[in-house]
């Protein structure tokens, strides 16, 4: 078999020529980096005063009444503050149910695309990103000519009761729907991203292999290996929900961002002071979902990382989404805005 | 290392659940897997008259091959030849456009991929990379519903079966390729599988960890007497380790045989070239059964189960070391360079018609060949296979 012997011989004698070139490149590199370290610091301050002065200045605005000086009564209030309780409780389920359904529908979808023709993938990608283009206000209006419009076409059909349920004012799944769809970017770029640090077709082939059933693969497979990119889906639409203004005060109803800038009115300092809440709340979430995805616990470092880094990559997407109804309360409370664009649109189909 | 493979009352216990039949009393399936593992493990495997085309492209053109139980089959061939789409036909991963896949007689063919009691290790690395070893090696046993210290004894069992007694609790990412690569293997054993399939296990593995995993599965197949296919585009791997290699091009099966009688006599021009190292000489066959190259009258082998006849100019297939060469001022052969590996030296050599020869000789027979000596090259007196001219535009 002597004559067989080069075949094995040749990445060996190739190696060394390879790996020699890299240490004397490595010199220079760090010659280059000591320059960029005085910018970053100059860049970091000007980001920082940006984002850090209307925080700082809320909060001053907040325990600082004038005339009676330092006082905590914004914040103390917020818990027996009326219509708080209600409207959070009915943020919190609908952010639940949006997650459980964004998750329902882009989970398998995307597992079944890594499996099936690649050309799908494309489609699939561009289905999940068009909400990004498709201006909330656009969204609403044409939710808002639908549920207008249904009734009158279905009086007599069974579909009338289906539309007078979507739009309970308990718990409307009208907003489920739409807030699906303004979540879809999100869940699919996290849940991408942690597909593909992950070699679906061949774990699914490993685990058929090991007698298991498509559903089992599915539960006991896909899915622990996308953790973290599954909390990450799920908190980046929790503050999405969260922070969701337009389309629910354009439909009529109160869920917590409506109701922070409908009490800014009566109560300014308490309603910048559930913003400035929320947004921490918020933060933190975020702090400790990425601390999350780059441990070990993730058990794959690869996927952790890769949907760590969705996350925070994503995490400008969720602060703006927080911030909207926060900005919004801040301006009210700062009375430069009127509450004419905070009082609830009377949509016609409701009635 | 435990040379022990998996105790067969566990064997019968855990395969219990996936067969209810057996359950319930002593059928013949329990009997088999508790009276000898062995027998039980070596099952034949039939691939017949098997067809797969991915559109245009025809992986599978009616393949036709059998391993016999408890025999290390290789499957080799240059890639896009279809050895690949055959393991993964009997592993249920596709479907055949036509034909059959039996294993001990029975038509497995339309079973689906997680009930074909079939073990195998993937190329890339298919560990789950949530579990930790023995839980990945476990899983199978998990999804069968097999009770937690059974299956973590069978784990720890075959773990120490490959190797890495002390390897449980990490995880795929805290190994290096070679032993996920054998965790895999013990992944792949934890249901006592009928057939074990390889499909390029170590193409992924460095030089080094690749000779040694060889050696291992080759000893630990032994051992088990479990039916095994192996699919490498790597013939040193296939001639050294397999029963017998089939060689596989454009989805047929050119010869299947045992290593030595591949690499000796092979039966088509294909198989002479793909397998090993061949010089093409030109030659002229002179009458039928002879042919004349480098001055010599050589016999020539059937190929494509035909002796060539007639007569007019051929090329001559001949290994390496069916070349003989002697320095020679008057030889017609310059030598090019020469290769020292070890006991043998390969010396590349240009004839005056612009031809070159690679030849194996022993190195101390080719201290004299320095590059730039003319030599003089002559054939061992051996039968030889000849390809016309036309075939080989």
């Amino acid at each position: 078999m002597a004559a067989l012997t080069p075949v094995s011989l040749s990445p060996d004698s190739t190696s060394p020529d390879s790996t020699s070139p890299v240490s004397p490149g490595a010199v220079p590199v760090t010659a280059r980096r000591r320059r960029p370290r005085y910018w970053r610091g100059a860049v970091l301050t000007v980001a920082g005063l940006y984002f850090l002065t209307p925080l700082i200045s809320s909060f001053v605005f907040t325990v600082h009444v004038p005339g009676q000086g330092l006082t905590f009564a914004a914040y103390s209030g917020i818990l027996s503050a009326d219509g708080f309780t209600e409207s959070l409780f009915l943020s919190l389920s609908l952010a639940a149910a949006t997650i459980a359904l964004a998750l329902l529908l882009v989970v398998p979808a995307l597992v079944a695309v890594r499996l099936g023709p690649p050309r799908l993938r494309a489609v699939v990608e561009i289905v999940c990103m068009l909400p990004l283009v498709v201006p909330p206000i656009a969204l609403v209006t044409g939710i808002a000519t639908v549920l207008r419009w249904g009734p009158d076409h279905f009086s007599r059909t069974p579909l009338y009761q289906t539309f007078l349920a979507v739009q309970n004012e308990s718990f409307p799944v009208v907003l489920v729907l739409a807030y699906t769809v303004l979540a879809l970017p999100f869940v699919h770029r996290s849940l991408d991203a942690g597909l593909r640090a992950v070699d679906v077709p061949t774990l699914v082939e490993a685990a058929r292999n090991c007698g298991a059933g498509r559903l089992y693969v599915i539960l006991r497979v896909i899915l622990p290996n996308l953790r973290s990119s599954l909390a990450g889906a799920s908190f980046l639409t929790l503050a999405l929900v969260l922070g969701e203004y337009t389309v629910a005060s354009l439909l009529g109803f109160r869920p917590f961002a409506v109701w922070i800038v409908s009490v800014s009115g009566a109560e300014a300092r308490m309603s910048v002071a559930v913003s400035l809440l929320s947004l921490l709340i918020t933060w933190a979430l975020l702090l400790v979902l990425s601390r999350a995805g780059s441990g070990p616990a993730a058990g794959a470092p690869a996927a952790g990382a890769t949907s760590g880094g969705a996350a925070a990559s994503a995490a400008a997407a969720a602060s703006g989404a927080t911030s909207g109804p926060a900005a919004s309360a801040a301006a009210a409370a700062s009375g430069t805005a009127t509450t004419a664009s905070a009082a609830p649109t009377p949509v016609p189909g409701k009635e | 290392m435990s040379a022990l493979p998996v105790p067969p009352a566990a064997a019968a216990g855990h395969r219990d659940p996936a067969r209810p039949a057996a359950a319930a009393g002593p059928s013949p399936d329990a009997a088999k897997a508790a009276g000898g593992a062995p027998s039980a493990a070596g099952a034949r495997v039939e691939f017949r008259a098997l067809r797969r085309a991915f559109g245009p492209t025809v992986a599978l053109d009616g393949l036709d091959l059998t391993a016999e139980p408890g025999e290390l089959l290789a499957l080799l061939g240059p890639s896009g030849c279809g050895k690949t789409t055959a393991l993964r036909v009997l592993a249920g991963f596709e479907q055949p456009d036509s034909g059959e896949v039996l294993v001990d007689g029975e038509d497995i063919t339309r079973v689906p991929a997680n009930r074909r009691d079939a073990g195998m290790v993937f190329q890339s690395y298919s560990l789950f990379p949530h579990l930790n070893a023995r839980d990945n090696v476990a899983f199978g046993l998990r999804v069968r519903k097999v009770s937690a210290a059974e299956r973590y004894a069978t784990a720890a069992e075959l773990l120490d079966l490959v190797g890495l007694p002390d390897h449980g609790g990490r995880f795929p990412h805290q190994m290096s390729g070679g032993q996920q690569q054998r965790v895999a293997l013990a992944r792949a054993l934890a249901l006592r599988p009928r057939v074990l399939l390889l499909d390029e296990p170590l193409s992924a593995l460095d030089a080094k960890v690749r000779l040694t995993l060889r050696e291992e599965i080759r000893r630990l197949q032994l051992s088990l007497g479990i039916t095994t296919i192996f699919v490498t585009h790597d013939q040193e791997e296939a001639l050294s380790m397999a029963d017998r290699v089939a060689v596989l091009n454009a989805g047929r099966l050119e010869q299947c045989a045992p290593p030595a009688e591949l690499y000796e006599r092979p039966a088509t021009a294909f198989v002479a070239e793909f397998v090993g190292t061949m010089n093409r000489l030109p030659g002229r066959l002179t009458g039928t059964g002879s042919v004349e190259v480098a001055g010599r009258t050589l016999p020539v082998l059937p190929a494509d189960g035909e002796v060539p006849g007639g007569s007019g100019p051929v090329e001559v297939l001949i290994r390496p070391e069916g070349v003989r060469v002697e320095a020679d001022p008057e030889g017609t052969a310059t030598v090019v360079s020469a290769s020292f590996l070890g006991s043998v030296t390969r010396v590349l050599l240009d004839l005056p018609d612009g031809v070159a020869v690679k030849a194996d000789l022993a190195s101390r027979d080719a201290a004299d060949l320095l590059p730039g000596v003319r030599a003089r090259v002559t054939p061992v007196p051996r039968p030889v296979l000849v390809v016309g001219k036309a075939a080989t535009a």
